[in-house]
């Protein structure tokens, strides 16, 4: 027999089966998979550390491990101790535990601390065909090279740290097809909020998912980035993106990626990685790019989206009445009305960051479009570089000259308000529209109110002082500098 | 993980069903960096009350916990089980237990042991009868004794085998340690290192 034609994620799993399940009372029990990559940062580590300790047991591959302190670090004032004393002694855990256990770890202040999910690719050290795991649910995000990624808890985080090897039962596959071209002003971003607003927060469960098509070949990998981001908001445990000679080239060159012969061999597998023609997956989901807009969330949770150009919805709009009953209590919650123009809605703070969109394309988006134009007085924009190495390119692009002369906050590199665990918060009643990932209730400060968007309908915001499209601001002449 | 084949100690009698596990360890706690000293936090709202069981002298060397049904329901959080291993306990008696405390509690080396509601009752008058009694606790025969009542229990066997040789999950993926070694060497050579750092 033929061998059966395989998707991308069935291959990954294949290659890193260290000791298969077997069957057991009619039931499988989990294959041992071999992790590649082990992404560590201190607010799930230190209960994996403790227990390390306690049963005596070392790290088993510290050359596969990586460490960065992005959750709780402040984004001002990097050079003092941590204010909170809880976030400073998670940190100060996390600096023994790298130091005794021989792990490496890049701190606040270090040329390449940031947020684990931008410093890995950075580093070249995310690469196709890799397991990667972190204890961190957005680790879907190196899935957009190719990589089998996906968040952890706290045992599985010492569980990998002791044995390098995770027990997990294989996924269900689904495609996520994108075919056409994005129009102007759409990005990456719109794509993700449009298949979770259509698939919903647990329509992804118990799937990989694969984005596909030509709308995804067209994307560059930070694009990409901000889309396998997500899959976790859809319920899914991790996304995928064939990797292509748009990934190769984001890899090659950098301080991890192979040389020489190495590069080759590499280049050579990771073509094969691929989807095989005729591969089936157990469901598949087809968007539309040309008929895209820019997406915004209105209520709280991801999949609670419309396009800008759409009004609120009313809780009768929904069929469900689960979907009713939440959509009453987002409403209620978000303070709005239903058929309010989503144009209509006045923010107070614009946060340009998170591990969904705080990489080079996502500030260079932005700044294009604030450029040469006002803020709106009464917005407050922060802008939250992903990683050290980012902020510093994007000075030497001058892009913090153009955040500043906006009237915009330049910032250190890390999680900050996407999650409100450092100073980074919004205040009680305080309305953001936010690049981040998700939009829970409370979630960037007690009281706050998320919408969630793409980098250039954040940076339109700003300027108008109303959720707003980079073609609400492009119409009008920008200011000689 | 110590191995538990047998196990005596004195029991406790909580008669209360659907004793969630923001009962068992309240979220306040989970800020905590460490995976012990959990002790002060088992219960804590309940033992603010002096005729809570867990404050009668009697029960204060308690490592048999007797519940009612439904123990440990709510949030998954690990921290219930640590809470009540760093208090002493060893073994959960009840007729029915959550799917993921179960779990949890399996992993950890705490017995949760299922006993038929009837007997659960037996065991608690038993107990409120002569407080501080023992209870006796047979993995191997899937018993539970106390006084005259003797019960036997469910576990499933996976589970059992791995409290009797006291196997975490992290120690039985080790005893596949030479499939790991194997594994390793026929990784390629381009596969990332993380060290030394290439900057």
């Amino acid at each position: 027999m033929a061998d059966k034609p395989l998707t991308m994620a069935e291959k990954v799993w294949r290659e890193h089966v260290v000791v298969p399940g077997e069957e057991k009372g009619g039931q499988r029990t989990p294959d041992l998979l071999y992790i590649d990559l082990h992404l560590v940062h201190e607010v799930t580590s230190p209960q994996a550390f403790e227990g390390l300790r306690l049963a005596d047991r070392p790290v088993r591959r510290p050359d596969l491990t990586i460490a960065t302190e992005d959750h709780n670090t402040p984004t001002l004032e990097i050079d003092k101790p941590i204010a909170d004393p809880i976030s400073r002694k998670q940190v100060d855990t996390l600096r023994a535990n790298a130091e005794e256990f021989g792990i490496r770890l890049h701190s606040l202040g270090d040329d390449d601390q940031g947020i684990v999910h931008v410093v890995g690719p950075q580093l070249g050290l995310t690469q196709p065909g890799m397991t990667v795991v972190c204890g961190d649910s957005h680790t879907s995000t190196h899935g957009a090279f190719g990589a089998l990624a996906m968040g952890i808890g706290t045992s599985e985080v010492e569980h990998v740290l002791a044995t390098q090897t995770l027990s997990l039962k294989p996924f269900k596959t689904m495609a996520i097809t994108v075919e056409g071209t994005l129009k102007p002003g759409v990005s990456s971003k719109d794509i993700i909020l449009a298949v979770i607003a259509k698939i919903g927060t647990g329509g992804g469960q118990g799937y990989v998912l694969e984005y596909r098509g030509s709308a995804i070949e067209q994307l560059s990998m930070d694009a990409r980035m901000t889309i396998c981001n997500m899959s976790i908001e859809a319920g899914a445990r991790a996304g995928m993106i064939a990797p292509d000679e748009t990934t190769f080239d984001y890899i090659k060159g950098r301080p991890h990626a192979p040389q020489g012969a190495d590069w080759d061999a590499a280049v050579e597998n990771w073509r094969a990685l691929r989807t095989d023609a005729g591969a089936e997956f157990d469901a598949e989901v087809v968007i539309d790019a040309d008929a895209l807009e820019p997406f915004v969330t209105w209520g709280t949770n991801p999949g609670q989206g419309v396009s800008l150009s759409d009004t609120v919805p009313a809780p009768e709009d929904f069929d469900d009445p689960v979907d009713r009953e939440s959509a009453e209590r987002a409403l209620k919650y978000m303070d709005l009305a239903p058929g309010t123009p989503m144009r209509d809605i006045r923010v107070d703070t614009v946060f340009l960051g998170s591990c969904t969109n705080s990489r080079m394309e996502d500030l260079r988006a932005a700044a294009g479009i604030i450029r040469g134009r006002e803020k709106d007085p009464q917005v407050r924009m922060i802008v939250v570089p992903g990683s050290q190495r980012v902020r510093l390119q994007a000075e030497a692009e001058g892009l913090d000259q153009v955040f500043k002369e906006f009237g915009a906050e330049w910032r250190f590199a890390g999680c900050s308000m996407c999650l409100g665990m450092n100073p980074d918060q919004l205040q009680p009643g305080e309305r953001c529209a936010s690049t981040s990932n998700r939009n829970f209730e409370g979630r960037q400060g007690k009281g706050g109110r998320t919408h969630l968007v793409s980098p250039v309908v954040a940076a339109a915001t700003a300027v108008r002082g109303t959720l707003s499209a980079p073609s609400d601001v492009l119409s009008t002449e920008p200011q000689p500098a | 993980m110590e191995p538990i084949i047998r196990h005596t100690g004195v029991g406790v009698p909580l008669r209360a069903s659907n004793v969630d596990t923001d009962q068992i360890i309240p979220a306040v706690y989970l800020k905590r960096i460490t995976r012990t000293g959990f002790e002060d936090a088992l219960f804590s709202s309940w033992r603010k009350d002096p005729e809570f069981v867990l404050n009668q002298p009697a029960y204060a060397q308690g490592t048999v916990l007797v519940a009612g049904p439904d123990f440990g329901t709510g949030s998954s959080r690990e921290h219930a089980v640590w809470a009540l291993k760093d208090y002493g306990f060893r073994v959960v008696v009840a007729s029915r237990f959550a799917d993921i405390f179960r779990g949890n509690s399996g992993k950890q080396g705490l017995v949760t042991a299922q006993v038929a509601q009837p007997d659960v009752e037996l065991i608690w008058k038993e107990l409120e009868k002569e407080p501080g009694a023992e209870v006796q606790v047979d993995l191997e025969a899937r018993t539970v004794r106390c006084g005259s009542v003797e019960a036997s229990f469910e576990i499933d066997d996976y589970t059992r085998w791995r409290l009797m040789e006291g196997l975490d999950d992290i120690s039985l993926t080790l005893t596949r340690a030479e499939d790991i070694e194997q594994f390793e060497a026929t990784r390629p050579e381009w596969k990332p290192k993380t060290l030394p750092a290439r900057i």
